[in-house]
């Protein structure tokens, strides 16, 4: 992994330079050829997600399953559905919505705290065992989660905890491995005179942490934070084996558990699925930026 | 003393909820672990009735690994294509990046809720599409046993193909122009410039995501579990949903901590056999791996 997080320009958009290539009748042809493999890619993930939409709006007991099918609303505007989606008293998912976001405020604040505390030293003091500790980080980032559920469970259950939210909460406190990995080695581009003139003029170590480290930081602690609040959003199994109560279901176990009910109404699905992945679509057009940065440098080499 | 008031959190956590977990699960493994029930010291006998025993283990094994064969060789190529694509200096490229990055915040409960109508076997949109293209006798996707999981590798492929476009884009863009620069003027065609500097610098990220991929796969649980949840008996029991199932449907816990070990140990040396293969074949620019 690179230290620093792979400039995003070049991907976002296109890069200035100019190529010395002679246009020519083939590079028309080549230009032609990448539109049509852009357009079918793109259509393959724009088609569904509009017939998504359209039954979505599609009122009760109208054929959602067309030929030809169709990909786009033009037919049926009943925005009604979205809302009686939200406050169905059986799958209400306005309260899954907010159960999870409640869940997200302490696991993305927990995450960035931890992550931030735990990188600090090991990116910008000197200790004896730095190097040890490091290496299990690194070693633990390899262990699958679902590798420990069952005895974390019984850790749980023994705590009291199973049927709360503590375990998909506590452990965001403790910090995550690959975290604590990614804003380290982006710690450790920060040039160190400047702990060296804060600590001339009497600042302490959490001082230095405090008001010179963390806000330089800020990119990617950014990434973390979007990357933290994704994984949350969209996790399943966790809340799966935790929960037990309707009431206290996240928006991902609702809609899962939605998919068994019988005699289901496909447009009301399609407007919950629709509802749960509002966030996520909102926050990927707002924070592009880091969501495909952070791919884009945890792809890199190792 | 004062680096480690940073470090504790974490040394707490290791702890508690990895380290800890990590040898009670093997623990556990070696007793008959029960919700409510005495525990009682089994020694390997969970071991051996998974090797000998467990149809359902061997099931999930094969359900996994088949996904793994048919589902890691067409991620890897069709996301190198895609980047191959998106790595095009033309008009609006900007635009059909945003497009195909999409999917991969989705969650993988809300893909496969779209993808379970999308390849519903009567009229979902994939088969009309199919029928009007000439297909009579289009496959019933999930319920056809010979197709569930090749229709679970289409969903998880659709999910997260944007996500390894953008790691592929990464990796092409690392790629020094001068490079190319230097082939044109040697006269080197499109294709051999992509034989032989763009597939060869390109190698340390498709090992990246060889081993994500891989991993990606023994762990798929999401979309298995929203559209079937083992409902409908084997041919969804993918080797997680089985653990869980076994763990928390039947409250096996002890057995279940078996399984996790297998998946932790087949994980392990998954990881290590394609660590010791890099050397033969993934090019690091600066000489050092």
């Amino acid at each position: 992994m690179t230290g620093t997080i792979t400039p995003i320009s070049g991907i976002l958009g296109t890069s200035r330079r100019k190529r010395s290539v002679r246009a020519n009748a083939s590079k028309i042809g080549f230009s032609a050829a990448t539109y049509l493999g852009l357009i079918a890619l793109s259509a393959l993930v724009v088609l569904p997600l509009g017939w998504m939409i359209t039954v979505a709006l599609t009122p009760d007991h109208a054929n959602v399953f067309t030929d030809p099918p169709m990909w786009f609303p033009t037919k049926y505007w009943h925005w009604e559905n979205f809302i009686r989606a939200l406050v169905d008293p059986r799958r209400p998912f306005l309260l899954y919505m907010a159960n999870t976001t409640f869940i997200e405020v302490f696991v993305v604040l927990g995450s960035l705290i931890s992550c931030a505390l735990v990188a600090y030293p090991l990116a910008r003091m000197k200790f004896k065992g730095r190097d040890t500790v490091f290496a299990i980080i690194v070693l633990t980032m390899l262990i699958p989660w679902q590798a420990l559920m069952i005895p974390q469970f019984v850790v749980f259950n023994k705590l009291g905890w199973y049927g709360t939210y503590l375990p998909l909460i506590v452990p965001a406190f403790t910090g995550s491995a690959f975290f604590v990995f990614f804003i380290r080695q982006y710690m450790r581009t920060i040039p160190k005179e400047l702990d060296e003139a804060a600590r001339i003029d009497g600042a302490g170590h959490f001082r230095i942490f405090w008001s010179i480290i963390l806000p330089l930081s800020k990119p990617a602690l950014a990434v973390c934070a979007v990357f933290t609040f994704l994984g949350t959003w969209n996790d399943l199994l966790g809340p799966v084996i935790y929960l037990n109560r309707q009431d206290q279901f996240t928006a991902a176990v609702g809609l899962a558990g939605l998919v068994s009910v019988q005699n289901q109404q496909y447009n009301l699905l399609m407007a919950a699925n629709l509802i749960t992945i509002i966030p996520v679509v909102v926050l990927y057009f707002v924070a592009q930026k880091y969501l495909i940065g952070g791919i884009a440098s945890m792809g890199m080499k190792g | 003393m004062v680096p480690w008031l940073y470090l504790a959190p974490w040394l707490i956590g290791a702890a508690v909820f990895t380290i800890g977990p990590a040898v009670l699960g093997l623990v556990m493994s070696f007793t008959n672990w029960n919700l409510g029930l005495p525990t009682q010291w089994v020694g390997l006998d969970n071991y051996k009735e998974m090797l000998t025993d467990d149809y359902r283990f061997w099931n999930s094994i094969r359900i996994t690994a088949f996904y793994v064969v048919l589902s890691v060789p067409v991620y890897l190529a069709v996301g190198l294509s895609a980047a191959l694509l998106l790595n095009q200096r033309v008009w609006g490229i900007r635009a059909f990046r945003t497009i195909l990055f999409l999917p991969s915040v989705l969650s993988g409960v809300a893909v496969a809720v779209l993808w379970m109508l999308l390849l519903n076997g009567q009229g979902g949109v994939v088969n009309t599409v199919l029928r009007n293209l000439g297909v009579a006798n289009p496959p019933q996707w999930f319920t056809d046993p010979h197709w569930a999981v090749p229709a679970i590798a289409i969903v998880g492929l659709w999910g997260v193909l944007g996500n390894g476009a953008i790691i592929y884009l990464a990796g092409l863009q690392n790629i020094s122009p001068t490079m190319y620069e230097a082939a044109m003027i040697d006269g080197a065609g499109a294709w051999r410039r992509f034989w032989n500097i763009t597939i060869p610098l390109l190698t340390p990220t498709i090992f990246f995501m060889l081993l994500i991929s891989i991993i990606g796969a023994f762990q798929v649980f999401d979309t298995a579990f929203t559209i079937d949840g083992g409902r409908s008996g084997d041919s969804l029991r993918f080797y997680l949903l089985y653990l869980w199932q076994v763990g928390f449907r039947d409250g096996q816990l002890g057995y279940a901590a078996a399984l996790s070990m297998v998946l932790l140990a087949v994980g392990t040396i998954v990881v290590l056999v394609l660590l010791k293969t890099q050397n033969r074949w993934v090019h690091y620019e600066d000489g050092d791996n």
